[in-house]
């Protein structure tokens, strides 16, 4: 027990004392930055990692989310807080809409389908004046008290997003350990023989992908708070959902802490080479990222926690595997 | 029928016979190798700038850039087929779709990072000027683009259909194992693919350079118009391929000048979903 227990805890310890440590506000911005990602990427995990479902259309619900919260102050004068659960709800109820004629579309047609749902979204509210068409819109320039969540300090975001992260993975920890969460794992393994012994499996999908719609927009919504903005291209951009998905691949799919790993690494990899390399550095960055989804698809499809799993499992023999799987989420049957 | 509309669609048409150009590569190795390749749109993007490279360079127009492009994409389409696929051909679903779409962004970004993010152009008559046939005004570049694609797909769908190596191909893509049996290299036949429809995206790509904007992004725009058309004909289908390029030329030159031309996308995009939902085996296709 004392084993399972120790490596999340140890995790915690450092996340909690990071902005201590490392107190310059470029490095609490990157490690807010880093936090909010691992949200985002989490919550594609659960649809992503644990049911196979490769969603790269994710950007909507993360839309839904940062549009709801800064709608909910251009259109309504409120604090962007508000707009968070309407974001969830928006989220969630597109994703159902999606996702009863998509998931029946196996594999490459569910990514497609999810693509050009995307950018058919991306374009119909690029052409939408409600919604700020290609400007956008703006969150409050001025904070009027605490509840419109606008800092110039990233240390409240950065303690707000650890909570947030907090709840995602306790969330997703929570369903893999229930029985939807085998019913997914069987359901990636294959789903003809999950359904011949009896998995709902339409069923379950879908509220996977619905969960995990929901939690993207939360993310959505911490994004613009923090930016104070949103428009068609941050909030909507295909690149979005191709960051989320491949920190969450990078770390490691379907494991627990996968997507945090990932955002670990990459987010800093992008902000360091955008303030050395300035406006040219942008390409730069993907291609970098591009080179390195291609090494992870060709070379090591279960991504860096995988790696590091068997190897400490080669090293440490067969005693110490209880605590890794634990460590990284593919935990036992209760 | 006005004259006016008789002009969108011939016009709809010369595009949509590149569309099926290029589609039929990608429904080629989706068809015999069942991998969806998502860079397929930054294959065509690469053979526009394969195209203006050697414009800018040597100043020669598109009767040296053109083969020098689809030569170059060919070899590109072999590299990757050995670097990529073969690799990841038989791995889990996550990698197949992260190897590809990795292989979009690196190409795209490359471009981006080495020509930047500028809007580039050929000379507007390096092809020659403007026909007029009984009225009808057609660009030069335009039907020389259409009439050469319908040429190429038409005859890649001979060379699938009645050449030995075609039906290696096709034996290829029925059953490895048993073609192996029969004394067929099925790697050398799954390259072969790779180089006709990387070929083929970099012809296409040159043929649109003379007419068409050229921009590192181009290439995401290209992918969804080859998925649908690939959707709309069928997977594996190159005649399917064909009539759908067509028809979604068509589509997209009369949706832009009846509604706008911001929503042609739109409509491209609505079309593959409801096929995607409706008809996932498209118009001719199996399932």
């Amino acid at each position: 027990m004392m084993r399972r227990s120790i490596w999340p805890a140890l995790l915690l310890v450092i996340l909690l004392g990071y902005p201590f440590v490392f107190s310059t506000p470029f490095q609490q911005r990157l490690g807010a930055l880093v936090l909010l990602y691992a949200i985002a990427a989490s919550s594609w995990n659960i649809v992503g990692g644990y049911a196979g479902q490769v969603s790269v259309g994710h950007v909507v619900y993360f839309g839904c989310g940062a549009y709801a919260a800064m709608g909910a102050y251009a259109h309504f004068g409120l604090s962007p807080l508000v707009g968070l659960p309407a974001g969830i709800v928006l989220a969630v109820a597109i994703s159902a809409i999606v996702g009863v004629p998509t998931l029946r579309l196996s594999g490459h047609y569910f990514s497609m389908a999810t693509i050009a749902v995307a950018e058919l979204i991306r374009l119909v509210v690029t052409n939408t004046d409600y919604l700020g068409a290609a400007v956008g819109l703006s969150g409050p320039t001025v904070p009027r008290n605490i509840f419109d969540l606008s800092f110039i300090s990233a240390l409240p975001y950065y303690y707000l997003f650890l909570a947030v992260l907090a709840i995602t993975l306790a969330i997703t920890w929570w369903m893999t350990n229930s029985r939807m969460g085998f019913y997914l794992r069987a359901i990636r393994d294959s789903e003809r023989a999950a359904r011949s012994l009896g998995a709902p499996a339409s069923r379950v999908k879908l509220y996977a992908f619905m969960l995990s719609a929901g939690l993207t927009s939360v993310a959505g919504a911490l994004y613009a708070m923090m930016f104070g903005f949103v428009d068609p291209e941050s909030g909507l951009g295909i690149l979005i959902s191709v960051k989320i998905l491949i920190m969450a691949a990078l770390g490691g799919a379907g494991l627990l802490f996968g997507p945090l790993v990932g955002a670990a690494i990459l987010v800093p990899l992008e902000e360091i080479s955008n303030s050395l390399l300035g406006g040219k550095g942008a390409g730069l960055t993907f291609v970098v990222y591009g080179a390195i989804i291609v090494l992870i698809a060709r070379f090591q499809p279960g991504g860096i926690l995988t790696l590091i799993k068997r190897q400490l499992e080669r090293r440490a023999g067969p005693q110490a595997k209880d605590a890794q799987a634990v460590a990284t989420g593919a935990g036992h049957a209760p | 029928m006005s004259f006016v509309l008789v002009q969108v669609i011939v016009g709809g048409l010369l595009l949509g016979a590149v569309y099926a150009l290029f589609s039929s590569g990608l429904t080629l190795v989706w068809g015999m190798m069942n991998i969806v390749n998502f860079a397929h749109g930054d294959f065509v993007m690469l053979g526009m700038y394969a195209a203006f490279v050697v414009f800018t360079l040597f100043g020669v127009g598109p009767l040296a850039g053109v083969p020098f492009a689809t030569l170059l994409l060919a070899a590109l389409g072999v590299v990757v087929y050995f670097a990529l696929i073969r690799g990841i051909m038989k791995g889990p679903m996550l990698a197949q779709i992260l190897g590809t779409f990795g292989l979009a962004l690196l190409l795209r970004y490359s471009v981006f990072w080495w020509f930047g993010a500028d809007f580039l152009s050929l000379p507007q008559n390096i092809v020659g000027g403007t026909f007029a046939f009984w009225g009808l005004r057609i660009e030069a570049a335009r039907l020389l683009a259409g009439v050469v694609a319908l040429v190429v797909t038409l005859g890649l769908h001979l060379l699938l259909t009645r050449t030995a190596l075609g039906s290696k191909m096709l034996a290829v893509a029925e059953d490895a194992t048993a073609a192996q049996l029969m004394g067929i290299r099925p790697d050398t036949m799954q390259a072969i693919a790779w180089a006709i429809a990387a070929g083929a995206t970099g012809l296409a790509g040159a043929l649109i350079a003379t007419f068409f904007y050229i921009v590192p992004t181009v290439g995401e725009t290209l992918g969804i118009v080859a998925f649908v058309t690939v959707s709309l004909g069928g997977f594996g289908s190159v005649p399917g391929a064909l009539l759908a390029g067509l028809l979604i030329g068509v589509i997209e030159s009369l949706s832009g000048y009846l509604i706008g031309a911001v929503y042609k996308d739109i409509v491209v995009y609505a079309l593959f979903l409801s096929f995607l939902w409706f008809r996932p085996q498209g118009l001719m296709g199996k399932t």
